[in-house]
């Protein structure tokens, strides 16, 4: 690895590593990247958004490309954004936590990045090619299925993409986590990210396959003629609706869930304190877990399920509260009493608490199913979920960046631009979305172009995008702080923060390809603090120094992307010739074939030798 | 190393599917797969629960069912079961040519079956016009059925790729997981069937 990376390498030799790298830490980097750059996308969206909505009857966009903006925003942020940002850390740090040596399956771990980024890019495509999808990022039948034009085509191709790389991210996660767990590794011993990345896997496995088929009807109705959601022919477009929350409830825990195991990570390690009630932390995470399937009619309240499912699904969602609030105490006892060092990583982290617990108490405000048909489909709605997804979700995976930045690129990020980004950020976040509760209270409907003058609503809407300019203004912050430090920053230790208390920081930033030399004996929770403690600094081997077996790279999976690629923009535009009808087959040929190649080929991967090793220096 | 050669019970594991942390790994994996699926299918079975009666003035189920046709489908895909559980067998004893009969004998049944199904859907679009197109409980007779039919196909074009790649290489403990995850798959494609026998078919003739 020293040896190859002092080498000057060209630019189609580096193309060629990521193109065909089975490396997790590298698949995770690209993960970043790719969500980094949709999230920049859907930021700028969202400023597109706010811009019109700055004065009443603004014409800044016309309401067809205002229907397209919202669309795109939430289903780029949700899928696109958030979705393989926290794949992308929990690929490049979970398997360090655990102390592997790679995921289980790293040709696996590949297509599904690919898949990903292929369904990201082809929905996109959209906004050249004739429209972007405008039915929501719900995409309600029967209005999904009579959108005209392609865009909602392109919203059903590319979440059926990106959502089988998901599937096949979950799997690998777990299988992972089941089988590749370093010697004395238990599962009462495993950091919360870690947990909570196994728990997020469960969810993406028994979550996204409804998405799958209700894509698959959505597909159908659009495509080939079928009658799930036409009414004449004894269709029911609530099946949508159904097939749409059971995926979708718990999708707002797969993103919430690994934000909180980074702020169980972070919290103990700046306040030099071990997680308080770790068997709490881990027990409530799958209560939320499973009490997540159980709501999802909570979005559906005003549909006329009856009173019955109403009170049911309403009193199982507020039963979530409590779980969620058992980790919040949990965060403010583990900060009790400690000697708090306060960072950028910190201090997202301190926001976290109180703006997600604001969301959690308007959460259980919309979960009243009374209540609800007063709240649903207004701004209160919007100021709702942004509180938990920006305050939680998104205040996450900033946090996590930062704290793990020197471990994926070996550069601590620079304190003082971090601390001007978090502030800009979290004003304007507070700006932009507080105000908005009193916005939907007052009756201004979500997903509507304009708002009329003289109701009350100018000043709020005008404060909430000078709060969305704000944050913009703090992401770019953020993005010059990643620039600069990846030219000027200095190379950090093993452990910057000095206080590591998990497994990925006792190996070198960033790690080599096979991460640990020797396997780490885990002696319990919070092994490498355990060994500090004991004078040790750094981790007892479980194993003698041997050769390391590792998986070749493979190009099949980039190949099998194009392949299914090529069958998507098939699928989506035989309906206007039935010549496209060859780009389907071909495209389902090019994927098959190399799914056969794979299967067929035998692999043995490689060794590096144990003199190789040696000379390492670690 | 020596994982080339062929396999015999006097140099070998007790089980040479889960003789590697590979083996164990693929297993485990496709039954975590097998759970997504679950819910896959539970979505499709629901769709269908909620359209079966929605016939849009067509053919009904009644109109269109003959068990005999689905009492044949069901023992050919049950004994094609049994017969990769004799395989599976045959291959932790380390009888490779056993192994290749008995899976042979698997496809044939797996075929069998599919013929048995496309014979079906013909028969309703030709002789009662009933289509995917018809009406909702149309689109989803056809989408339920087809996808378990999907997978029918895709199982056998793998075990037959898998079958004629080793012909001639006799076990290894590189094959021996191909194996065995592929029966385990084919096991949840049975199961499944089991389901659409008595949801589809069976409900559908009484109600
Ligand atoms: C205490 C916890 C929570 C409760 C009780 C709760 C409850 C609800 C309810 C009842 C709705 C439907 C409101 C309506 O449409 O009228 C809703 C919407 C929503 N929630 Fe939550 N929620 C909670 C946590 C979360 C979390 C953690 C996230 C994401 C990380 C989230 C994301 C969303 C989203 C995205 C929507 C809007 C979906 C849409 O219609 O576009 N919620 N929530
Ligand atoms: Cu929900």
């Amino acid at each position: 690895m020293s040896i190859a990376s002092t080498q000057k390498r060209g630019f189609g030799a580096i193309l060629w590593d990521y193109l065909t790298t089975v490396d997790h830490k590298k698949i995770g980097n690209m993960y970043i990247a790719a969500g980094a750059f949709f999230f920049i996308l859907g930021g700028l969206e969202a400023l597109i958004i706010r811009i019109q909505l700055v004065k009443p009857e603004n014409d800044f966009i016309s309401a067809g490309l205002y229907n397209e903006m919202i669309t795109m925003h939430g289903t780029t942020m949700i899928f696109f954004a958030a979705t393989p940002l926290l794949i992308g850390l929990m690929n490049a740090i979970m398997p360090l936590q655990i102390g592997a040596r790679d995921v289980a399956f790293p040709f696996l771990n590949s297509l599904g990045f690919w898949l990903f980024l292929a369904g990201g890019l082809l929905m996109n495509c959209s906004w050249f090619l004739g429209g972007a999808p405008d039915a929501g990022w719900t995409a309600y039948a029967p209005l999904s299925v009579v959108s005209p034009g392609h865009g909602t085509d392109f919203y059903v191709m590319g979440l059926q993409l990106s959502g089988a790389g998901t599937l096949m991210g979950g799997i690998n996660f777990l299988v992972t986590i089941v089988t590749m767990r370093a010697p004395g590794m238990t599962y009462m011993r495993m950091p919360l990210f870690t947990w909570t990345t196994f728990i997020a896997s469960v969810l993406i496995l028994f979550a996204f396959p409804a998405l799958t088929v209700g894509l698959f009807l959505l597909m159908f109705d659009r495509m080939f003629g079928s009658a799930f959601f036409d009414i004449a022919l004894g269709g029911n477009s609530i099946i949508w609706q159904h097939l749409f929350w059971i995926f979708g409830h718990p999708e707002v825990y797969i993103l919430i869930l690994p934000a909180f195991g980074m702020f169980s990570e972070i919290l103990p390690v700046f306040s030099k304190k071990r997680l308080f009630g770790y068997t709490s932390m881990v027990f409530a995470t799958i209560l939320i877990a499973f009490l997540g399937f159980m709501v999802w009619a909570h979005h559906m309240f005003t549909v006329g399920l009856g009173p019955t499912a109403n009170a049911i699904f309403s009193v199982a969602t507020m039963a979530i509260a409590v779980p969620t609030g058992i980790k919040i105490f949990n965060w403010l006892a583990t900060m009790w009493g400690g000697s708090i060092k306060i960072n950028s990583a910190m201090l997202w982290t301190l926001a976290f608490i109180p703006s997600f617990t604001i969301g959690g108490m308007t959460g259980v405000m919309v979960a009243i199913s009374t209540a609800d048909y007063q709240y649903h489909d207004t701004y209160f709605v919007i100021a709702h979920f942004h509180y938990v997804i920006v305050g939680g979700v998104v205040f996450g995976i900033l946090a996590g960046l930062t704290y793990w930045w020197p471990k994926l690129f070996g550069k601590v990020l620079n304190e003082t631009l971090g601390k001007i980004a978090f502030w800009l950020f979290f004003i304007g976040f507070h700006l932009t979305f507080f105000i908005q509760h009193f916005l939907g209270l007052m009756g201004m409907p979500r997903r509507y172009w304009v708002f009329l003058e003289g109701q009350g609503l100018d000043t709020g809407n005008l404060i909430s995008t000078i709060g969305a300019f704000l944050m913009a203004i703090g992401s770019v912050v953020f993005v010059y702080n990643v620039i600069i430090t990846s030219i000027k920053g200095e190379k950090a230790p093993a452990d910057p923060w000095g206080d590591g208390r998990t497994l990925e920081w006792s190996i070198p930033s960033p790690p080599p390809e096979y991460n640990f030399k020797q396997l780490p004996l885990v002696r319990g929770l919070d092994p490498l603090w355990i060994e500090k403690m004991e004078g040790n600094n750094k981790m007892t081997p479980a194993e003698p120094l041997d050769d390391i077996h590792m998986p070749n790279g493979s190009i099949l999976p980039f190949i099998m992307t194009i392949g299914f690629t090529i069958a998507s923009f098939g699928f989506i535009y035989q309906v206007d010739h039935s010549a496209w009808l060859i780009a389907v087959f071909g495209g389902m040929a090019i994927a098959l074939g190399t799914m056969l190649a794979r299967s067929l080929k035998d692999d043995d991967g490689y060794h590096i030798h144990k003199e190789d090793l040696e000379k390492e220096v670690d | 190393m020596s994982q080339e050669h062929s396999l015999n019970p006097e140099n070998l594991p007790k089980d040479p599917a889960k003789a590697t942390l590979e083996g164990r790994n693929k297993f485990l994996g496709l039954w975590f797969f097998l759970g997504g699926e679950t819910v896959l299918f539970a979505s499709l079975f629901a769709t269908y629960l909620a359209l079966r009666n929605s016939t849009a003035g067509g053919p009904s189920s009644q109109d269109l069912f003959g068990l005999e046709l689905v009492f044949i489908m069901t023992i050919l895909l049950l004994t094609s079961s049994l017969t990769s559980v004799y395989a599976i067998y045959q291959m932790k004893n380390y009888n490779f040519k056993k192994m290749q009969l008995w899976f042979g004998i698997t496809a044939i049944l797996g075929l069998g079956f599919l013929g048995f199904e496309i014979y079906e859907f013909y028969h309703y679009i030709t002789d009662y016009g009933f289509t995917f197109r018809s009406s909702a409980f149309g689109s989803a007779f056809y989408t339920l059925v087809g996808f378990h039919g999907g997978h029918v196909v895709f199982g056998l074009s793998w075990l037959i790729a898998i079958m004629v790649r080793n012909a001639k290489r006799g076990l290894t403990l590189q094959n021996a997981p191909k194996f065995n995850t592929w029966a385990l798959y084919w096991h949840f494609i049975d199961v499944v069937w089991v389901f659409i026998f008595t949801v589809v078919y069976l409900m559908g003739m009484v109600s």
